[in-house]
């Protein structure tokens, strides 16, 4: 094993490293998508990955989840895993909602949530009622659709359906790949203040998001992926003043956002 | 023709399309959740039939061999699979297995298999069947879990071609038949209804209702859904498309063989009779589009009804009649549905 980050900054902090991942490379046949990278998120954190179209922040998180082979390692909850499988890690407590959302559109939204505790009804674990209604309160929207297919469901509200169907699951660590991908900025900000609701819940969040102003300024850290490699990590706050990232990612984002406004 | 007659046929048509309807339910369903198109569904059928005859006659009927040999090579493989992190759960896992295949074996050399009630014939017969279905996924499907619809339609094929042998080298090449549930029989107008038939009707609804309300209301069946419906969303929630593949065979092997154990009084089956069935309840899957359940079950009950009534007009052409009937329904599937890309 190689450590090939040359970057001297690391996410150090308060709490235990939940999620570590080593020297991560992912290829799509010949081509390497994802080239050596270091990660770690600590418990409680919220750490965010930006990075533009194509630095392989999708395939970072599919091959964490176990979707797609990939070489390294991977550390989650004191275990290591190479190339894991998704149902371990699932029944570990590791959470992912796709870009695609991925709902199951011919059925109810009150069945998408459930199959989300699948893993915890075959272990006997019975609280996923209970869980169902704390989601049911954190999306009321959820609740007054919950007989109506998912397929029939508006953008923010498959958005609010992936993401309650993954907490049905209990995660620990909570993987979320453009949330506000194609939704309108207000969703976009209630789907954000669910966040913080679910760090009190004492979920740990890895945000990947293409809205890098909104996601620094809810992250704890964060990293930037350029062309598959990490290009900078800081504290959130650190990175949202950073000369580079504001002129590649805060800039154009509010040159669009004065280009909407106008 | 006449009405005693067409109620005759009638009855015959049913009774056909009941046990076509229950096979292409189980082709439906393996191949939305597997993209399997199973082609030796029509081997369970003849199996259960078969095994139920051999246990009627008193003879051990051999199956329990061919199910101890495939649950030693899974249990092989897995062990090969898992070497590294053999958790005390496999193990236990593997044990129980293995002791289950054993205990088939002691019970069929043990028992007085002819003297024993029909339904604890037919039970045995079911316990020696479902664990195949499982097995069958495990050792030639799961390997390929994301080779192409035609990779796997091939291997399919090729499972259906040993199946049909290993029933000749088990069953050899007589046919066989089996005695009624109940010998009474009913007057319906003009005509007598054998029991038998009665039975056929009233397991296949049974089953179907059964089937619809495991779906409807389990987490288990809404899973085995949910992986039909968006694989890659179902995996993300833990559900192993391994669990949704092995037991959706579980159930086409449990189907089948019922199948199998409800029309063996009802006709002579042979070895290699399998085949000819699970097409017919084909046709019927063809006719729901690959994808309606309800509407597979009409077409599949169409197909029998079809099938009785070509057979008393055109008895020669009675087959062509059948399969003829697949043409137009997929020249009105292609000119309706859009067209799905595979997968892959």
């Amino acid at each position: 094993m190689s450590t090939a980050n040359t970057s001297t900054v690391t996410n150090t902090g308060p709490g235990k490293p939940l999620l570590e991942v080593k020297d991560l490379r992912v290829a799509y046949g010949k081509v390497e998508a994802v080239t050596g990278i270091d990660l770690t998120l600590r418990e409680g954190q919220l750490v965010t990955v930006i990075g533009p179209n194509g630095a392989g922040k999708t395939t970072l998180l599919s091959a964490i989840m176990g979707l797609l082979p990939s070489k390294g390692e991977i550390h989650f909850d004191g275990e290591d895993y190479v190339s894991p499988e998704i149902e371990t890690l699932v029944g570990r407590g590791l959470g992912l909602v796709p870009e695609k959302r991925e709902l199951f559109n011919t059925m109810t939204v009150a069945d998408n949530l459930l199959l989300g505790a699948f893993q915890r009804y075959r272990r006997g674990d019975d609280s996923y009622e209970q869980t169902l209604s704390e989601v049911y309160s954190l999306f009321p929207r959820l609740w007054e659709r919950r007989q109506q297919q998912a397929g029939t469901l508006s953008g923010g509200e498959r958005q609010m359906l992936a993401i309650g169907r993954a907490m049905m699951g209990k995660p620990r660590l909570l993987m979320l790949d453009e949330p506000s991908l194609g939704l309108a900025p207000l969703i976009t900000r209630e789907i954000f203040r669910i966040f913080a609701d679910l760090r009190r819940q004492g979920v740990s969040i890895l945000l990947v998001e293409q809205n890098a102003r909104a996601a620094l300024k809810v992250a704890d850290y964060a990293y930037v992926l350029e062309g598959g490699q990490i290009a900078m990590q800081g504290p959130a706050a650190e990175l949202a003043n950073d000369s580079r990232v504001i002129e590649a990612y805060l800039g154009l984002a509010s040159k669009h956002q004065e280009l909407l406004s106008s | 023709m006449n009405f005693q007659i067409a109620l005759l046929l009638g009855q015959d048509g049913i009774t056909n399309g009941a046990i076509y309807a229950l096979l292409a339910l189980s082709i439906l369903l393996v191949f939305t959740v597997t993209r399997i198109l199973l082609i030796p569904l029509g081997e369970f059928v003849t199996f259960g039939a078969l095994t139920m005859a051999a246990i009627q006659m008193g003879k051990a009927p051999a199956l329990e061999w061919l199910l101890l040999a495939l649950t030693l090579i899974e249990c092989g493989l897995d062990a090969y699979h898992f070497r590294s992190n053999l958790g005390s759960k496999r193990i236990q896992t593997m044990v129980l297995k293995v002791a289950y295949a054993v205990v088939m074996v002691v019970l069929i050399q043990m028992l007085p298999l002819a003297e024993l009630p029909m339904a604890f014939q037919a039970l045995l017969t079911l316990a020696l069947m479902v664990p195949l279905g499982p097995l069958m996924y495990r050792l030639f499907f799961q390997p390929l879990a994301d080779a192409p619809a035609l990779v796997l339609l091939i291997v399919s094929i090729a499972v259906h071609v040993a199946m049909v042998g290993v029933g000749l080298l088990l069953f050899g090449p007589e046919g066989a038949r089996t005695e009624p549930f109940s010998d009474t029989a009913f007057r319906l107008g003009p005509v007598m209804m054998k029991s038998q038939t009665l039975w056929v009707i009233l397991v296949s609804i049974l089953l179907i209702v059964t089937l619809f309300l495991t779906f409807e209301r389990t987490l288990y069946g809404k899973a085995l859904r949910a992986t039909a419906v968006n694989r890659t969303g179902a995996r993300l929630l833990g559900i192993s498309p391994v669990f949704a593949g092995k037991a959706t065979f579980g159930l086409a092997a449990f189907i089948g063989s019922l199948s199998g154990i409800l029309i063996a009084p009802i006709t002579t089956l042979y070895f290699d009779s399998g085949f000819i069935i699970s097409l017919k309840g084909f046709v019927g899957a063809i006719i729901g589009g690959l994808i309606s359940y309800p509407l597979a079950a009409v077409g599949a009950v169409a197909v029998g009804l079809i099938e009785a009534f070509s057979m008393f007009w055109a008895s020669t052409y009675k087959e062509i009649i059948v399969f003829t009937l697949i043409i137009p329904f997929l020249i009105w599937r292609s000119m309706t549905s859009h067209h799905v890309e595979d997968e892959e």
